[in-house]
């Protein structure tokens, strides 16, 4: 019986052994030549100006993650959008009711003064 | 025309290293990427079987997986913000009032 | 290529969107209430359930497909569902008082406690691993927030970000299995991988076992086996106490339906490479579980590694895999949602703002201070430990005699021997309970009318499942009767 498990255990060490393999190669043979351009962050190859680590309102962060998730509930759109004539009322109705929940959602945030920026 | 193994091994590759982030880094931001990149490895063998399979399975799986993502990077950062403002810090080490 | 609509079965899934729009609606209602008064939603949630529940009883006996072979509406579906609505009603009825106590009165917990137990019940109705997948990550995805639900608590915020990262890490094992399950049997519907497997004449593909295998490791993490537990106790001990009753209880039963259809139904042909796996976990998990309990200092800690425990017990149900090994897991499911939602109640109800009177040196002498509450909790440590005439005897009983009657003496001697130690630990709070002098000031308990309902509610499960099993346990036989 364990012997049933052999392909499974090569499949194993393959997947582990390559990315280690990979990770001392490049450590091993890899050159390091650090300049100070070299280390300096890279923001779009301009100079960097002032500090990374700045704080940033917590607002950007609640507008950006509203955004990922409508944004990325409209993947579900895209499917629907290129056959929604052959799915007829059927596909309307549906679409219909996945968007008012989404709306909901929309609501909610709205009352909550997600959307406020004072 | 590109065997289906190769995809799989490609994937189990980037899934190792996924795996082998979220056990190293200490840092929740990190962990958390290596995470997301587990599950796009997994998107990556769903696509390919799906093709290979001649299914929509797969793919349609695939969306289900991105949005599911989607939801838990939203709720994710937001512990994780939540918890940078309680603590300063996001270094899991740190993160220990019980025991693990 | 043919474009099938599927036929919309809206009845068949109407206790889950009665939930749905329920939960909605509690998220809509809470925004226009005014602050610090929430409670409103709180009951909008309560009636929702009780509607959900109502329906779900019109289901019975009539097993169905819907929505091309998405879901399953069997009577196994049905039964985890009633568990699951009524731990939520319970959890948000103990809730209430709870949160405004915390500071923390907030109608979005209610709905949160919604959108997880409908996640639930699309896991225990799943027929399609799609189904299953998107059925746990709605429940963790609401649970990863209501473990962080006390904002301002670090242990609150610990609990969180543990539990999302190692529930986001277990379901990325769990979507891998998945993935290797569809590449080797080239569906993800449970009905099509079984008829796959029936047929197939090599059952070695070394693809379909580490899909097995994933499965086993995701699933496993999500109910908390012996060693992929370490998450447990801290997670369960950072949470609000309400919500860590909600999971100890709600998650177990979902998970737990899931595990069923996929290993004992689907993947059926396989059932001598699963089987001593899970024999090992099982023994694992029941063994580590109670012993690392006698250690506990603190009550909700010790319920958690307790809780790991019971989910070894439990696994032996399914080692059975026989009808009665099956009917078992529902039994012992019911049994364990009301005692242990009691008892979590007790501890929600002597507990103080923060983190105070959780320690077990804390309940010292509570037995003559407050008898009812004293009785209470004894009641429901007695059937966490299996003693009769409770509830937690009888499904000990019949999942160990499910073991035995399967042949696996071993297994069921392991069992016992477990219980026995079990005992020492969740004795041991009743005896500083009764038997020794308070050492601190155990004042201000106040009974609120919704705790009140709670606990008679689970006191009442308790005993009465305990002293007239029969009924229950043709509940549960009918409900594994027709499982497809």
């Amino acid at each position: 019986m364990p012997s049933d498990y052999f392909p499974v255990f090569v499949f194993l060490l393959i997947a582990v052994g390559f990315p280690v393999m990979i990770i001392a190669l490049s450590s091993i043979v890899g050159p390091r030549k650090p300049s100070p351009e070299k280390l300096m962050p890279y923001e779009c190859g301009v100079d960097p100006i002032g500090s990374a680590r700045k704080r940033l309102s917590v607002k950007f962060y609640i507008v950006a993650m509203l955004f990922v998730v409508f944004d990325i509930e409209a993947i579900f759109l895209y499917p629907w959008a290129v056959i929604f004539k052959d799915l007829g009322v059927f596909g309307v109705v549906e679409m219909g009711l996945f968007i008012v929940i989404l709306f909901v959602g929309l609501i909610y945030a709205w009352k909550k003064g997600v959307l406020e920026w004072e | 025309m590109i065997p289906l193994s190769y995809y799989l091994v490609l994937s189990a590759i980037l899934f190792t290293i996924g795996v082998v982030g979220v056990l190293v880094r200490r840092n929740a931001i990190m962990i958390f990427m290596a995470i997301e990149l587990m599950l796009n490895a997994v998107n990556l063998s769903f696509v390919a079987i799906g093709k290979h399979l001649d299914s929509l399975d797969g793919q349609v799986f695939v969306f289900f997986v991105m949005a599911v993502a989607a939801a838990e990077v939203a709720v994710g950062l937001a512990i994780i913000v939540n918890l940078s403002r309680n603590k300063e810090t996001i270094n899991v080490d740190e993160i220990n009032i019980m025991k693990w | 290529m043919d474009l099938v609509i599927p036929k919309i079965d809206a009845l068949s899934l109407c206790p889950e969107l009665v939930l749905s729009i329920t939960a909605m609606l509690v998220l809509l209602v809470t925004v226009y209430l005014p602050k610090g008064r929430k409670d409103p939603a709180a009951y909008v949630g309560l009636l929702g359930i009780f509607i959900a529940l109502m329906s779900l009883t019109l289901l019975w006996g009539k097993p169905r497909y819907a929505f091309n072979n998405m879901i399953m509406v069997d009577n196994f579906s049905i039964f985890f569902n009633m568990v699951i609505l009524v731990t939520a009603a319970l959890s948000i009825l103990m809730s209430i008082t709870y949160l405004k106590e915390e500071g923390m009165s907030h109608g979005e917990f209610y709905a949160l406690i919604l959108f997880s137990a409908v996640g639930m019940m699309f896991m225990t109705a799943g027929a399609n691993l799609i189904t299953i997948f998107l059925g746990l990550e709605t429940m963790s995805i609401s649970l990863y927030v209501l473990a962080g639900f006390l904002r301002d608590s670090n242990r609150s915020n610990e609990s969180a970000l543990k539990y999302l990262l190692l529930g986001a890490f277990s379901s990325a094992f769990l979507l891998y299995g998945i993935a290797f399950i569809y590449g080797a049997t080239g569906t993800t519907d449970l009905k099509g991988i079984s008829e796959f497997l029936s047929r197939a004449t090599y059952m070695k593909d070394p693809m379909l076992l580490a899909g097995m295998g994933l499965l086993l490791v995701g699933f496993g993490f999500k109910i908390a086996t012996v060693p992929f537990h370490m998450w447990t106790p801290d997670v369960y001990e950072g949470a609000p106490t309400s919500v860590t009753a909600f999971m100890s209880v709600g998650v177990k039963a979902a998970v737990f339906a899931a595990f069923v259809r996929v290993f004992s139904h689907a993947l059926w042909d396989l059932q001598p490479d699963w089987n001593q796996l899970l024999w090992i976990l099982a023994v694992l998990t029941m063994t580590l579980g109670n012993v690392i309990a006698i250690a506990q200092t603190n009550i909700k800690r010790m319920l958690a590694y307790s809780s790991i425990a019971h989910a070894g017990y439990i696994m032996m149900g399914m080692i059975a895999s026989n009808e009665l090994g099956t009917s078992s897991i529902l039994f012992y499911m019911l049994a364990y949602a009301f005692t242990n939602l009691g008892a979590f109640g007790v501890v929600i109800l002597f507990g103080r703002k923060g983190e105070g009177n959780l320690d077990i040196e804390d309940y010292s002498g509570m037995g003559f201070k407050y008898p009812v509450l004293g009785l209470l909790m004894a009641v429901f440590l007695f059937s966490l430990a299996g003693i009769p005439p409770t509830a937690g005897f009888v499904g000990k009983f019949y999942i160990f005699s499910a073991a035995v009657k399967a042949g696996y003496i071993w297994l069921a001697i392991i069992g016992v021997m477990n219980s026995l130690v079990s005992v020492y630990y969740y004795l041991r709070v009743t005896v500083m309970m009764y038997m020794k002098d308070p050492v601190k000031d155990l004042e201000g308990l106040h009974w609120s009318p919704s705790m009140i309902v709670a606990l008679i509610i689970a006191v009442a499960g308790t005993l009465l499942i305990g002293i007239f099993p029969s009924p229950y346990l043709d509940l549960a036989k009918q409900s594994v009767l027709h499982l497809m």
